[in-house]
């Protein structure tokens, strides 16, 4: 709320959001207000919690900022989910105030809820109303600021707590107050539900700039809102930047000369995505994220003259940089740990940990995962090069153990990447009795390749444990919807496949 | 005024400022803007603004003492300077980094 605040005395007459499908927007006087007639509905209501169900739209910053000045967490709920999943997760957050579409609203069955709005009742009582001078906001650091479901990409979500400390360090961090000129906008396309969502809100209220929100992402939709509201900023997950490439295929030129940067994040970047990407946006300025949930969002970042440097570079060391996430922010330590918790040295692979005021490291009904020095453990592998540039290499859980040797699935997926016919590619371990684990993998192709031309690719390429010795062609590869792919899902299909017929 | 948390909140009494602490030293520490000590209550009432401590303050600036200490963030501008341990605070220069979201 304090940034929100902050926003209403720098520039409050400016529009801080607009709705793209709804054609509908509001300044940041109007969020202010809207906020605390919000947060009136919301003390009254006896309910602990703020829930959101919806997609991108002026509900969400609005939501955002009511539950912050009535001091509840605010909970942002996947729509994606089915009705039992969401049932679910409501009722871990009772009693629950909730807001959701108008598709939603008829789809409970749980008593967790003491009030619920539509989207349209919930902005007509924030817009109309007329709470002024409500009791002042909470200044305390240690409130939940929002309870975020992380993506159960392995397993029941765990609720992440992030606190106003959090969220604030994160901010003060890595944005310059009012530093956006009036001429900026932003692209909002990630889902609310997801980190990256609410960083957006809280990135673009503090800088200045006026947010577009894009409720469902199609290239063609992001595209045409680029074009038409003249986007200087956005961030997209890796498969919407493929997504968006694949859309520009036949276009040497993407033709938005307004988008001055374009960061993206949330999982593995493909390189000849970014590659490709570079040439059509020749004058934007590309930053790679990376951030967990339990971090406030992005810890390290790979800034826009890295990347053209790498891109220049002749040599393949230097291009490499390309496939790193950069180098920390100003106040966050990245470590290199082996599993006995050795600290390991430059190049030696291991997991990451991370420390810093934005890392929460916290669970709902769990608690604290961070050490007695503070550090969280990622369960994300990694490295880092001589100069202090993280690389990435999956989950922890995700190393295939073939014979007693590690091998990240990654450093495979980026050699079959190079193959003119692949799309994309995902490899697992599956049980192995010979073995322990077998490399098998999964290729949405391009155009005809037959198995044995990319074993072979591989083979020429990397040393033969790496060869996958199973592969299927799938149509598509299963990912969440912020661009997570879903390794569980692609190694249980491949199981079978392998223990019935190999 | 004694020792400080981060998440305070502290007050000109001479004029609009309003600081917010981010990070503080142990030890007791006062805070003066336009040459009045700063407190958590209401809102300016006191003298006015020294005139030899009326350089102003900066909406969204970070301020620090002179070992970095002591770090605040200006939350309301207002026309008196902020100074500890007998020194004007100093702009802290944010690190230039790129957009992410």
């Amino acid at each position: 709320m304090m940034l929100l605040e902050m926003a209403v005395a720098g520039y409050g007459d400016r529009v801080a959001f607009v709705d793209a499908e709804a054609q509908q927007s509001i300044t940041y006087q109007g969020l202010f207000d809207a906020a605390q007639n919000a947060a009136s509905d919301l003390r009254t209501s006896q309910a602990s919690r703020f829930a959101i169900l919806d997609v991108s739209n002026l509900a969400i910053p609005i939501g955002l900022f009511a539950s912050s000045w009535a001091g509840m967490p605010y909970v942002p709920i996947s729509y994606r989910l089915t009705d039992d999943e969401i049932d679910g997760l409501v009722e871990r957050v009772r009693p629950a105030y909730l807001v959701t579409d108008e598709d939603h609203i008829e789809h409970f069955h749980t008593d967790s809820i003491v009030r619920w709005h539509s989207r349209n009742e919930f902005l007509t009582l924030a817009r109309n109303g007329s709470a002024n001078g409500a009791e002042p906001w909470s200044m305390d650091g240690d409130d939940t600021a929002a309870l975020l479901f992380t993506s159960g990409t392995t397993g029941v979500p765990k609720a992440a707590v992030l606190r106003q400390k959090h969220l604030v360090s994160y901010i003060l961090g890595s944005v310059d107050f009012m530093s956006a000129d009036t001429s900026e906008t932003a692209l909002i396309c990630v889902p609310p539900y997801h980190v990256a969502g609410i960083a957006a809100v809280l990135s673009s209220v503090y800088s200045g700039r006026r947010a577009v929100q894009l409720a469902n992402f199609t290239p063609e939709a992001w595209i045409e809102l680029a074009r038409a509201e003249q986007v200087t900023t956005a961030f997209v997950v890796p498969t919407m930047l493929r997504r968006i490439v694949e859309a520009l295929e036949h276009e040497h030129h993407a033709q938005m000369p307004h988008l001055q940067s374009l960061s993206y994040g949330g999982g593995k970047m493909p390189l000849p995505v970014i590659e490709r990407a570079m040439a059509l946006f020749p004058d934007t300025d590309f930053t790679n994220a990376y951030g967990l949930t339990e971090t406030s969002s992005t810890i390290t970042v790979l800034g826009p003259d890295a990347h053209r440097g790498a891109a220049a570079s002749e040599d393949r060391a230097g291009r490499r940089r390309l496939a790193s996430v950069g180098v920390p922010l100003p106040g966050i330590e990245i470590e290199i740990r082996d599993d006995e918790g050795r600290v390991l040295g430059p190049h030696e692979h291991g997991e990451i940990y991370v420390r810093g005021e934005q890392v929460s490291g916290e669970y709902e009904g769990i608690g604290k995962l961070t050490d007695d020095e503070g550090w969280f453990p990622t369960r994300d592998g990694g490295f880092l090069d001589n100069e202090g540039y993280l690389f990435l290499e999956g989950r922890a859980d995700d190393v295939i153990v073939r014979g007693g040797e590690n091998m990240s699935p990654g450093e495979i997926e980026d050699v079959m990447m190079t193959h003119d016919a692949v799309s994309d590619v995902a490899i697992v371990g599956v049980p192995d009795e010979e073995w322990g684990e077998a490399v098998a993998g999964v290729v949405v192709l391009k155009h005809d390749a037959t198995v044995e031309s990319l074993q072979q690719w591989v083979r020429d390429r990397m040393r033969s444990s790496r060869v996958p010795e199973w592969l299927e062609f799938w149509d598509e590869l299963p990912y969440n919807e912020t661009g997570k792919l879903l390794r569980r899902e692609v190694r249980a299909r491949l199981t079978e496949s392998t223990s019935g017929n190999g | 005024m004694g020792s400080l948390t981060p998440g305070t909140r502290l007050k000109s009494a001479v004029c609009t400022t309003e600081i917010m602490v981010i990070t503080a030293p142990p030890e007791d520490i006062e805070i003066t803007c336009g040459g009045e000590p700063m407190g958590q209550g209401a809102d300016a009432n006191g003298p006015s603004v020294h005139q030899d401590r009326a350089e102003g303050s900066v909406i969204g600036k970070r301020y620090t003492n002179e070992d970095g200490s002591l770090e605040v963030l200006c939350v309301k501008a207002g026309e008196g300077s902020l100074w500890t341990g007998g020194a004007a605070m100093k702009i802290k220069d944010a690190t230039k980094l790129p957009k992410t979201d």
